[in-house]
């Protein structure tokens, strides 16, 4: 068991024809995806990697039965590229493009909001994300695929590289990983983090979860609260831009301190009250996760 | 983007939302003596820079007579502003606004926001206007009155009406204030934005609604499909900011003395936050993005020498799908191309790391490796002090 994706996902790309969509594709196949798809309008018809590359997601849907998205689309079609997988049937929608604009994506959600009620829901992951991998079955994203093991920390996060940083340390400690998922750094996205533990909370697979925020927006803070009312399973965390001068964007266009909100502090605090261990040191997070584990995995051998 | 007061009211004027008679943006270099002062005043002069708190800080005046006006202007052009929001930084005042001054009976605070839960644009407001949205959301919660705004249709006649009686606007302004209030979330919709701010907006001694401030904030992301924000200058970042943006290096400075290359923006937050808590402090935020090759790195060693305050160079890089033994031969190209003369201090994880290492350890180069981020952050403050 896993979330989200597994050896049975069938994967469309869209822009697997690009440089960036034919590049990862690559690198997915390698590690076992099953990619069915291409999705380039004007390329329907011809094949890359031997793989039938089709005009519309309607049409890639209705001959291969995908039934995942994997979006490699430049930012000013990217939300289009979205929809075209929504209204197409698609459940699974993962986005890596960086750079939407963000009332681009919002006009998104309001559209997603709108299949959910008809009962066409569908799941989005990103944009502005590494993507979702389950390690041994199947990657859908741009993170190394090497540097994960099969096993049962899930792992959410905002950001790409301090996830495949977290990743290698509980790699490197022995602890192997159910599903890694990136929500991604932008202001208005997909699954935020309460999404993701849910799903990890239910899942058999999953016996710890790793939480990977950033300062900007109350995502964690909204976990906190859900961790306090619903997780039984230890949840450990670390939150990037404590020192962050305020009202600049970090780099993620989610990644901002305004006002009194999203700051470091509330959301360490918010984190730790609902007994959450936060980790202050990030190259400390491999070591804590094996050390919160250990008593956990004596405790069940005596039982 | 962060547009200007005076930009932001010409946006303002062309949504027909009022705004007080301007006679003219003087920039440094100008003569004070150019602007035409008709009438009687009196006159505002204006600072015009990306903060709030100018008043507090000497940035905005009321002359009553010209001559106090050209002597304001004058003095006012080159002046350095430090607000509660500058941080301790001090800004250069090189542009200044001056208008007919207005006399407000009433001050009302009016924005429109991105509510990120909500994913939808969101109308703030507030019958207290003036003080700073922060500081009465804080002490007074219950004056704020939120309104959803559409993304399409905007904000529809009833919801500005709603707006209009919560925020108890006079009979005689109430027309004027419902087509601003849509007009404002027009504004927001066509521009992109991630804020439009008016505060105050005043009802003045005459009865009159005046936007006395603008504040506009735009998504840099949407910049592609908005040519003449794109042309305009960018008053935020500092040159050394300007120049990394140019090619594609996301840089933001600041006021420590390690300089710091990291791929990726949320490991390059880590850093800086390592860093610290090993004792010292980033002199940058930089990430050279996911394909860190040898034209990035060396662009990105230029741009974080460039600042004189570096004593100490710290390189953290995650090679994922970038081999770290490639991105070893990159730092020792880059290092030589670039001529660093201070520390550096190398951490590399990831694929091909034991290649990696073992490139930077028989480049020659008078250089630190590190096994972890700690590790590498400490050495670096060592180094740095």
């Amino acid at each position: 068991m896993s979330i989200l994706l597994n050896k049975d996902s069938k994967i469309l790309v869209h822009g697997m024809t690009g440089a960036q969509g034919s590049f990862h594709s690559r690198l997915c196949l390698e590690y076992g995806c099953n990619i069915v798809a291409g999705m380039t309008p004007g390329k329907g018809g011809t094949r890359h990697f031997d793989i039938p590359v089709f005009n519309t997601v309607k049409e890639a849907v209705r001959e291969t039965g995908a039934d995942t998205s994997l979006i490699f689309v430049p930012p000013p079609f990217a939300a289009d590229s979205i929809l075209e997988a929504a209204e197409a049937g698609i459940k699974l929608i993962i986005c890596i493009t960086e750079g939407i604009p963000v009332l681009d994506m919002a006009r998104v959600k309001k559209r997603l909001r709108f299949l959910e009620l008809e009962g066409r829901g569908v799941t989005l992951v990103g944009p502005n994300c590494p993507g979702v991998i389950t390690p041994g079955e199947c990657k859908a994203g741009i993170m190394p695929g090497y540097i994960h093991k099969k096993g049962h920390v899930g792992i959410v996060s905002r950001s790409g590289t301090l996830t495949y940083e977290a990743v290698w340390q509980l790699t490197s400690q022995g602890l192997g990983q159910s599903t890694v998922v990136g929500i991604g750094g932008d202001p208005v996205q997909g699954m935020n983090f309460v999404d993701v533990l849910k799903m990890f909370e239910a899942d058999q697979d999953t016996s710890a979860v790793v939480m990977i925020g950033e300062i900007g927006g109350s995502a964690e803070e909204d976990a906190a609260r859900f961790i306090k009312a619903r997780m039984t399973k230890p949840v450990f965390s670390f939150i990037a831009g404590r020192t962050a001068p305020p009202g600049r964007r970090m780099g993620h266009a989610g990644a901002i301190v305004e006002g009194a909100s999203g700051t470091h502090a509330s959301k360490v605090e918010a984190l730790e009250n609902a007994g959450v261990t936060v980790v202050e040191n990030l190259s400390l997070m491999g070591e804590t996760v094996a050390a919160g584990l250990k008593p956990k995995a004596k405790a069940g051998k005596k039982s | 983007m962060k547009l200007l007061e005076y930009e932001g009211k010409d946006i303002f004027a062309a949504y027909k939302i009022p705004i007080q008679r301007r006679y003219g943006v003087i920039r440094i270099g100008d003569s004070a003596e150019n602007v035409k002062l008709d009438g009687n005043g009196p006159w505002v002069v204006k600072a015009q820079v990306l903060t709030g708190g100018r008043g507090k800080a000497g940035g905005v005046k009321i002359a009553r007579t010209k001559e106090e006006a050209h002597t304001y202007i004058k003095n006012m052009l080159g002046m350095k502003i430090v607000t509660h929001q500058t941080h301790g930084a001090a800004l250069t005042v090189e542009e200044v606004l001056v208008e007919a001054a207005c006399a407000p009976e009433r001050e009302i605070y009016i924005s429109v926001v991105l509510d990120r839960k909500e994913a939808a644009p969101m109308i703030i407001a507030s019958a207290e206007g003036g003080m700073s949205i922060e500081e009465l959301a804080r002490t007074r919660p219950e004056c704020i009155i939120r309104m959803p705004v559409d993304l399409d249709a905007g904000l529809p006649d009833f919801q500005a009406r709603e707006l209009a009686f919560a925020l108890k606007i006079p009979k005689k302004n109430f027309c004027d204030f419902t087509a601003l209030a849509k007009a404002l979330a027009r504004v927001f919709l066509d521009y992109d934005a991630s804020l439009v701010e008016i505060n105050p907006l005043a009802i003045t001694s005459d009865g009159e609604l005046v936007a006395v401030d603008a504040k506009i904030v735009t998504d840099d992301n949407a910049l592609f499909r908005h040519k003449d924000l794109e042309a305009k200058p960018d008053h935020e970042s500092s040159e050394i900011e300007k120049e990394a943006k140019a090619v594609g290096i996301n840089y933001i400075g600041l006021d420590g003395s390690i300089g710091c290359m990291v791929n990726g923006a949320g490991l390059a937050m880590a850093t800086l936050d390592t860093v610290r808590l090993a004792g010292g402090s980033a002199a940058n935020f930089l990430d050279v993005g996911g394909g860190a090759n040898v034209e990035q790195i060396t662009k990105a060693f230029q741009i974080i020498l460039k600042d004189a305050k570096v004593k100490a160079v710290l390189v953290n890089i995650f090679g994922g799908i970038m081999k770290c033994d490639n991105i070893a031969n990159g730092i020792v190209e880059a290092t030589k191309k670039a001529r660093l003369q201070v520390p550096l201090i190398v951490r590399l994880e990831g694929t091909n790391v034991k290649e990696g290492k073992a490139i930077l350890k028989d480049s020659g180069l008078k250089l630190e490796q590190a096994d972890s981020l700690w590790e590498a952050a400490q050495k670096a403050v060592k180094a740095a002090n």
